[in-house]
């Protein structure tokens, strides 16, 4: 639940953004970041930016994503 | 990279050859927990260097009266119920808000102004949102609250389940019996609280305490880190996640907070009472609180299950030791919230743990 997902946003108005992360889209706050600006990589946490990050981290970040959603599609089950 | 993972390996071996003894380090947080499991991370660690999983999964803390009081609010005809998904099957004393889901008016969320949205939208119903979670989401649980006052939406409210970390470590080393050398603390908390926060529990305790980001390099760097400390009588706090993580942390986000929030005395599951360690709305906000709109009073229940995810949660067993294990307790058929959570201790292990079980 603390993991928060790094995107980058597509849209600003005021503090409503729209982000984008690995190609999903939704809307997010910059409330918490309010140096943030259109094209930034930003760190979401429900629905909020919390902090601002770099490329190499966001790039590190999606792909531990991709494995995490790999760890929750295992089946629950023992085996052996 | 090997280079980086060698020399973590060489700190962790000096350090365990230095004290001469086991070293146990616990990582505070659920991703953390996960992550490491996930990579494999255990088995690669010197024997006598232990992870104890800690108590920074927000859903395996909340007290089962939380989830009562919630389901008891679901029971109502005029209240809506908005939740993170996460807590939607934690088991409360009479069943979960998932048992209760088909007949019910509960709505999973993905953010406070979701849970906002659903009130302008259902003006007719009060509109509760169940606020869990440590300080990455007690924020936007209170710019909602402002909103919400700004605006003049009077049919929502907050149960707030927030809670603060670090009285958390403070209890967890206040206990006699604890065996922890040193946190491994959560990233994405200290991206709002700050790796300065930590200097507490350095000052007081005497345990290094190092913040890390989730991928397998940081967590192996962040362990060799403590254990450098640890092999030099050292305590630091330090972060090693400093893409995201700086001493004094997010200050409009700690101003948000402490603006429409007050510590408070609150209970955690497994952990009983923990002074100042749960987050209040302040009197101003307090049409926006559930407790004080519908008079609930949260009284700690008893759990009789048998399980004990409470001590899972303080490092003192591993899930194993508890004899619902993979017996009647399974991630399909959940007995406590470890099992329940995916980034729950329990279900870690259930999932990966034969691997590193020795």
């Amino acid at each position: 639940m603390c993991l928060a997902i790094p995107a980058r946003i597509v849209e600003l108005e005021g503090d409503r953004a729209v982000v984008d992360a690995m190609g999903n889209r939704w809307k997010a706050k910059t409330t918490l970041i309010p140096e943030a600006k259109l094209g930034d990589l930003v760190l979401i946490h429900a629905g909020f930016a919390i902090s601002l990050v770099d490329e190499e981290e966001a790039k590190k970040t999606w792909q531990l994503i991709a494995e995490i959603n790999d760890f929750r599609d295992t089946p629950n089950k023992v085996s052996g | 990279m090997l280079e980086q993972i060698y020399k973590a390996q060489c700190l962790m071996d000096s350090a365990c050859e230095k004290l001469g003894r086991q070293i146990n380090i616990m990582e505070v947080c659920g991703t953390h927990t996960v992550s490491i499991f996930r990579n494999g991370i255990r088995p690669t660690l010197p024997k006598r260097l232990k992870l104890l999983s800690g108590p920074g999964c927000p859903v395996c803390v909340t007290d089962q009266s939380y989830i009562d009081s919630v389901l008891q609010l679901a029971d109502r005809d005029d209240c809506l119920i908005a939740t993170y998904g996460d807590m939607i099957r934690v088991p409360g004393t009479g069943g979960s808000l998932e048992s209760k889901q088909p007949s019910a008016n509960i709505k999973i969320v993905l953010s406070s102004e979701d849970a906002l949205e659903l009130a302008r939208a259902n003006p007719d119903k009060t509109v509760v949102f169940v606020a869990v979670g440590f300080e990455t989401t007690a924020p936007a649980t209170a710019v909602a609250v402002k909103e919400a006052a700004t605006e003049g939406i009077d049919n929502f409210c907050v149960l707030s389940g927030h809670k603060v970390v670090v009285p958390a470590m403070r209890a967890l080393l206040s206990e006699k019996n604890h065996n922890i050398d040193a946190f491994l603390c959560p990233g994405h908390v200290s991206a709002i609280i700050g790796f300065g926060a930590f200097g507490e529990i350095v000052d007081d305790f005497g345990r290094p305490c190092v913040v890390a980001g989730f991928e397998p390099l940081q967590i192996i760097e962040g362990l060799g880190e403590s254990c450098r400390q640890l092999a030099e009588g050292k305590a630091e706090a330090k972060s090693i996640y400093t893409a995201v993580v700086t001493k004094q942390g997010n200050t409009t986000a700690q101003k948000i907070i402490s603006e429409r929030f007050e510590v408070a005395d609150g209970y955690w599951r497994g952990l009983g009472l923990i002074e100042k360690s749960t987050l209040k709305l302040k009197d101003k906000y307090s049409r926006f609180d559930a407790v004080r709109r519908f008079d609930i009073s949260e009284i700690p229940t008893e759990d009789r299950s048998g399980c004990r995810c409470g001590e899972v949660l303080c490092g003192l067993i591993e899930p194993f030791e508890c004899e619902l294990f993979e017996k009647t307790c399974t991630p399909e058929t959940a007995v406590g919230p470890c099992m329940v959570s995916s980034e729950g201790t329990c279900a870690a292990w259930f999932k990966y743990g034969r691997e590193g079980r020795r």
